[in-house]
């Protein structure tokens, strides 16, 4: 029965950190360090302990927000996680990002395109609005070409109707 | 393959022609329970109508081998031909075991008799002679209860590596001469091959006969691409590509399989491209923060106008066959409906108005319908209408159908169907426009976004 529970918790622990870790980073970069424990080792990325290392803003500030069905409105979590964002990328001003927009497999491909869209849209808007030059903004809609759950049901829809905040240039550049 | 040519070898007196206006006329809409052939009176014909439930049955015979190197060609082209034409769901073929003679020359008087004790209504007598990589082909269709022969017989020739669009072509021949109709057989689809997982799909641009044989790729699977459409001739295809990081429409030459982009202002991101009926320009969605329009760029100059202007996402556009509408999809009411307007842009008509929404609307090569996917209730359809919004009615339903694109003769749509959960993928399927005759396209991994090219 421990044993079991155990299992359970480490599966649970890992589909989380695969649900928040910037997918780039770790694809690129290769931070995975085996023990289950995401961009823990000092890399390209710096630590995540590192208020000023992209690491931290993926995992710590939070790279993505999420959208209720085919609606590009913030939500009330999303600002907040976009006003940490912005916060982050005033202070850390070497940056620049691509917002991704996201949709879920339930819509026609170019509608989801234009949707997509919307959404980077609406979170570019706003971190604008905080303060951030739309000069190190730019924005691109993938539809429903990337989800990263792929279950056909809500629960991974939810996280594939997303925009996703990637760093680009400064220390990575 | 480029060099089929076609050749009279008789000309037959026999008068199809005056019939088929007005059969078409009549086509389609109506639920008749009436067979699908009659023979009683005028010629053997097939009258496409919703009410078709008996196919017509036919023989296709080996084709005669007229030199010893045509003998391995024999079979496989009478097979092709009957392939196409039982694929149609329109016709049923008389197996060779129960032929009770079989031809063995071409000029040999046709034994009516034979046909008509095994109850085959059309007979396809062919032969074939190959010379290096020469292959020609002769054929007569005839209409074994009159004892006649059905329109002329003609003479095709190719090289031996195209030989598929050889029996392609006696089938189209068929087709035509018994429904009235042109036929679709020799025609190819550009289509997105899909492979890998769900999470990280890899697509390439392919090109394959309308049977899903003689498959090519056209572009690599570094970059997304998506919806791929053909030239009104075939020879170019438009696609959206994220080669550049954004989606941006692209040009391909079939023949050398070069690209270039064709848009790419700074800011922007353009998809949803397509040929108007001349050629000479496309239309296409531009996106510019969050708004998406229609534009129309002349494909010459690259000048672009802009066709609508409202807050909406206003996408996959596709003209009438005249040139002179466009049918569109735009969420400007709250949910994607369908509108069509005037090719030079302005007021725009909204022509769905059923339960749910409905989009990727695509105009019917004959023009009297417009195919589109529609989403209710959790399940998607592939379905037509008039184009003033009244016929509405769906041929398919599943998890997610979508992308729809018709056949050369507006008789048959094909389209993508993507299974669910985790493990879902994508293949390429086929219905006619009555909703009978639902078909899998074959083809080596996934397929999605056909677009089916013109009859060759």
């Amino acid at each position: 029965m421990t044993k079991f529970a155990y299992t359970l918790i480490s599966v649970a622990a890992l589909t989380l950190a695969a649900c928040t870790d910037g997918g780039r980073f770790d694809n690129d970069f290769d931070t995975d360090d085996g023990s289950g424990e995401l961009n823990g080792a000092e890399g390209a990325l710096g630590a995540a302990g590192d208020p000023t290392s992209p690491a931290y803003f993926s995992q710590t500030i939070g790279d993505r927000v999420f959208f209720e069905v085919d609606q590009a409105v913030l939500t009330t979590q999303g600002r907040a996680t976009l006003d940490a964002q912005a916060t982050w990328l005033m202070t850390n001003a070497d940056y620049f990002a691509t917002i991704e927009g996201h949709a879920d497999e339930q819509g026609t491909r170019e509608y989801n395109i234009g949707l997509s869209n919307r959404r980077a849209a609406a979170a570019r808007d706003y971190l604008v609005a905080q303060g951030v030059p739309a000069s190190r903004l730019t924005t691109v809609g993938f539809g429903k070409e990337r989800p990263v759950a792929v279950c056909s049901e809500e629960s991974c829809y939810a996280q594939n109707r997303r925009s996703v905040t990637i760093l680009t240039g400064g220390l990575l550049g | 393959m480029g060099q089929l040519k076609q050749t009279k070898t008789r000309v037959m007196t026999r008068v199809l022609h005056s019939l088929v206006g007005a059969l078409c006329a009549t086509l389609v809409m109506s639920f008749v329970a009436a067979p699908l052939w009659a023979q009683s009176s005028g010629p053997l014909r097939i009258e496409i109508t919703e009410g078709v439930i008996e196919p017509l049955p036919f023989a296709v015979p080996d084709f005669i081998p007229e030199n010893a190197s045509a003998e391995e060609w024999s079979s496989r082209l009478a097979r092709v031909v009957a392939q196409d034409l039982v694929g149609t769901g329109i016709f049923r073929e008389i197996p060779s075991s129960a032929f009770i003679s079989k031809p063995t020359s071409f000029s040999a008087p046709i034994q009516f008799a034979d046909w008509k004790a095994v109850n085959s209504q059309a007979l396809v007598h062919a032969a074939v002679a190959v010379q290096g990589r020469q292959i020609n082909v002769k054929f007569r269709i005839y209409d074994v209860f009159a004892g006649a022969e059905l329109g002329q017989g003609l003479q095709l020739s190719g090289t031996t590596d195209g030989w598929r669009r050889l029996a392609h072509k006696v089938a189209d021949q068929v087709y035509s001469l018994i429904t009235g109709e042109s036929g679709y057989f020799d025609s190819r689809v550009v289509f997105v091959s899909e492979t890998g997982p769900k999470a990280d799909r890899k697509k390439r641009l392919a090109i394959m006969d309308f049977d899903g044989e003689n498959v090519q790729f056209l572009t690599g699977s570094e970059a997304i691409v998506l919806a791929p459409r053909f030239s009104p001739t075939g020879d170019r295809v438009l696609y959206t590509s994220y080669a550049t990081g954004q989606p941006r429409i692209h040009v391909l030459d079939v023949g050398d399989t070069r690209a270039r982009i064709l848009e790419q202002a700074p800011g922007t991101q353009s998809f949803s491209p397509r040929f108007s009926p001349d050629g000479r320009s496309i239309v296409f969605s531009l996106a510019r923060g969050a708004n998406t329009e229609i534009y129309r760029m002349d494909f010459g100059s690259g000048a672009m106008t802009r066709l609508t202007n409202t807050p909406a996402i206003e996408t996959s556009p596709s003209f009438s066959p005249d040139g002179s509408q466009i049918v569109f999809e735009s969420d400007r009411s709250g949910t994607q409906q369908i509108y069509v307007m005037p090719t030079t842009g302005g007021a725009a008509q909204r022509i769905s108005f059923g339960e749910g929404r409905y989009g990727s609307p695509v105009w019917s090569p004959r023009g009297d319908r417009v195919a589109f996917t529609k989403q209710s209730k959790g399940r998607f359809h592939i379905g037509v209408m008039r184009p003033d919004g009244s016929g509405e009615r769906l041929l398919t339903a599943s998890f997610l159908d979508e992308s729809p694109t018709w056949a050369p003769n507006g008789r048959v749509i094909m389209f993508t169907r993507e299974t669910q959960g985790a493990s879902g993928s994508a293949s390429l399927y086929s219905v006619d426009i009555s909703g009978r005759n639902l078909r899998r396209v074959a083809t080596p991994g996934g397929g999605s976004d056909p677009s089916w090219g013109p009859l060759q």
